[in-house]
């Protein structure tokens, strides 16, 4: 299918500072964000897709004289994609806090002159659901045909049903949690402290340094990226191989190293995480990490989380998770569609037998993208578009 | 797409109330939710498993949860729907006296389905000394999904060893009702049933 094509962000700045869940507020901010497809006369075909922890606000398309800079969901977006931007018209925004243009650690806080390092505001699922519907606002939509996302995007979708009820139609979560456990948050916090712990952090200002926490970053996406695979997509891809191999492909003699690359899994980690380093801001990390930990809509509610979706009455949801996804398993998609089948919600609820763990809402499985191909396509016959 | 349904689902969805709350347990491609939506003016949901029958229910635009009913129906409080549908579903279970126990649980009423063995045919087969292979049970032995086999007469029993009152009965032949000895004349079972 056709790609959406050269696609080019836009910023928009706000004045208006952003009161944040911690009580503090982002003084004045800039959004960048990307759009495909046309929003239509009534205003009426605008869907949110809200990004995850290592994503931005580019979504679909290549960015002119780059080809190989797709968007992180460009299997599902463009035009004839099961999300049609010949139907819709589709916004992805980068949420205040990352490092991908919107305002965020690398950025001067005005009160000081400097680059915010780690006093950039503690921000939320809710503090970006908050700054998406200002962006909203500032485009003329008053209400959202859907919202998308998966993972901690999926959170943001949940949260928008929430938060802004009367602004969104349809909301698409997608291997989500309704809250990090225990073990989800002791990985985020693995990954924090080899971070914190590198003496290039300099306690988060270690631009005016002139160096950046590499190595704790490399360890903290390595332990996350553990956690987005699957064993055993894993053994299928690495298994025990080593990584040096005779000619014939054959594994080689083991080097006796405690420090050298021995096998396959440990040099894509190690490649995976140097590439990382390389692009990444060490106090998004955090940010971001500590905005997953944070979130938990049932808190209000005594824990209940029924009697928190009950603000999310006349919605229609539809829930994906993957079987083999240990991140945020199956059974934390079914605690959602538990709470909204007690307040009589319309949902839907795929479980996609697949064996790619967390990264398989990344993928383009054609049962998973059927079935978000026939809700999209029933919303557009709902809205005429 | 057509929410065409078969006379047999007809039937029962005859014996819906309007604007019932609506548990489809294995509602196949949901032409039945939609069917019970559109003229009944009926809301719910559909339970189903299977991948196929999971996208056609979204191509509707029917409420499906992809769930194993041998899971249980935890996700499901008391009495939470007026009406729970169990058709032609409990011969697959392993579970089957859990599912009708849990199936009394969630509904105010339920309503199910399943082929009767001991249908004429099905008897006349047997006692030719092979089992039957007839419209409503189409397998060989040997690679039959229904692992229970029960007959109308079963039935009855296993209602009453369970505490459920059966507000109605009947079987289903060709289509059409059968009041008349039902467990030699149908093969079909259909029983409509509450907690006592």
């Amino acid at each position: 299918m056709a790609s959406i094509g050269h696609v080019t962000p836009q910023t928009l700045h706000f004045d208006t500072p952003l009161p944040l869940t911690s009580g503090l507020a982002l003084p004045a901010y800039d959004l960048v964000f990307e759009t495909y497809g046309t929003l239509n006369t009534a205003r009426s075909n605008a869907v949110l897709v809200c990004h995850a922890l290592n994503a931005s606000h580019h979504v679909a398309g290549t960015y002119a004289e780059q080809p190989k800079s797709e968007g992180w969901w460009d299997n599902l977006v463009g035009p004839g994609k099961p999300l049609d931007t010949n139907r819709f018209f589709v916004i992805g925004v980068n949420n205040p806090g990352s490092c991908f243009g919107s305002t965020g650690p690398t950025h001067t806080n005005p009160a000081t002159a400097q680059p915010w390092g780690a006093d950039f505001p503690v921000v939320t699922v809710e503090d970006w659901v908050d700054a998406q519907a200002r962006l909203l606002d500032a485009l003329g939509i008053q209400r959202l045909a859907a919202v998308l996302g998966g993972s901690l995007g999926g959170m943001q979708a949940l949260s928008w049903t929430l938060r802004h009820p009367a602004r969104v139609g349809d909301c698409i979560a997608v291997a989500t949690a309704p809250n990090l456990s225990a073990q989800n948050i002791a990985f985020n916090e693995v990954a924090r402290r080899a971070i914190i712990t590198d003496p290039d952090f300099h306690g988060g200002h270690f631009y005016a340094h002139g160096v950046l926490p590499k190595r704790g970053l490399r360890v903290a996406r390595m332990v996350g990226h553990i956690t987005y695979l699957s064993d055993d997509s894993m053994a299928a891809k690495f298994g025990r191989s080593l990584r040096k191999a005779d000619a014939d492909g054959r594994a080689a003699e083991l080097g006796y190293s405690t420090q050298d690359i021995e096998f396959q899994i440990e040099s894509y980690l190690r490649h995976q995480s140097d590439k990382f380093s390389d692009y990444f801001d060490a106090n998004t990390y955090l940010l971001i990490t500590r905005a997953l930990d944070y979130f938990d809509p049932a808190s209000r509610f005594g824990g209940d989380l029924s009697a928190a979706f009950a603000a999310a009455q006349g919605k229609r949801f539809l829930l994906i998770s993957f079987t083999t996804d240990w991140r945020f398993s199956p059974a934390r998609s079914r605690e959602i569609v538990k709470a909204l089948v007690d307040n009589r919600i319309d949902v839907s609820y795929a479980e996609i037998d697949a064996p790619h763990g967390h990264d398989a809402f990344l993928l383009d499985d054609p049962r998973y993208h059927g079935v978000l191909r026939a809700t999209f396509e029933r919303i557009a016959a709902e809205l005429a578009v | 797409m057509s929410n065409h349904i078969t006379p047999e689902q007809a039937l029962i969805a005859s014996l819906v109330p309007a604007g019932s709350r609506v548990l489809d347990l294995g509602c196949g491609n949901g032409a039945l939710l939609a069917h019970l939506q559109h003229t009944r003016n009926c809301s719910g949901y559909g339970v189903e498993i299977d991948d196929a029958n999971l996208l056609a229910c979204a191509r509707r635009g029917v409420n499906v949860l992809q769930l194993n009913l041998e899971d249980g129906l935890a996700l499901f409080e008391d009495r939470s729907f007026d009406v729970v549908l169990q058709l032609q579903t409990l011969q697959h279970l392993r579970n089957t006296e859990t599912m009708l126990r849990e199936t009394a649980r969630v509904g105010r009423t339920g309503i199910l389905s399943f082929p009767n063995f001991a249908h004429w045919p099905n008897r006349l087969s047997v006692l030719r000394g092979r089992m039957p292979v007839t419209r409503a049970l189409p397998y060989q032995w040997y690679d039959t999904p229904n692992i229970r086999v029960g007959t109308f007469a079963d039935f009855e029993l296993l209602a009453q060893r369970n505490g459920l009152r059966i507000l109605d009965s009947f079987g289903v032949q060709t289509g059409a009702a059968v009041r008349r000895w039902p467990n030699l004349m149908a093969s079909v079972a259909v029983f409509r049933f509450e907690r006592d």
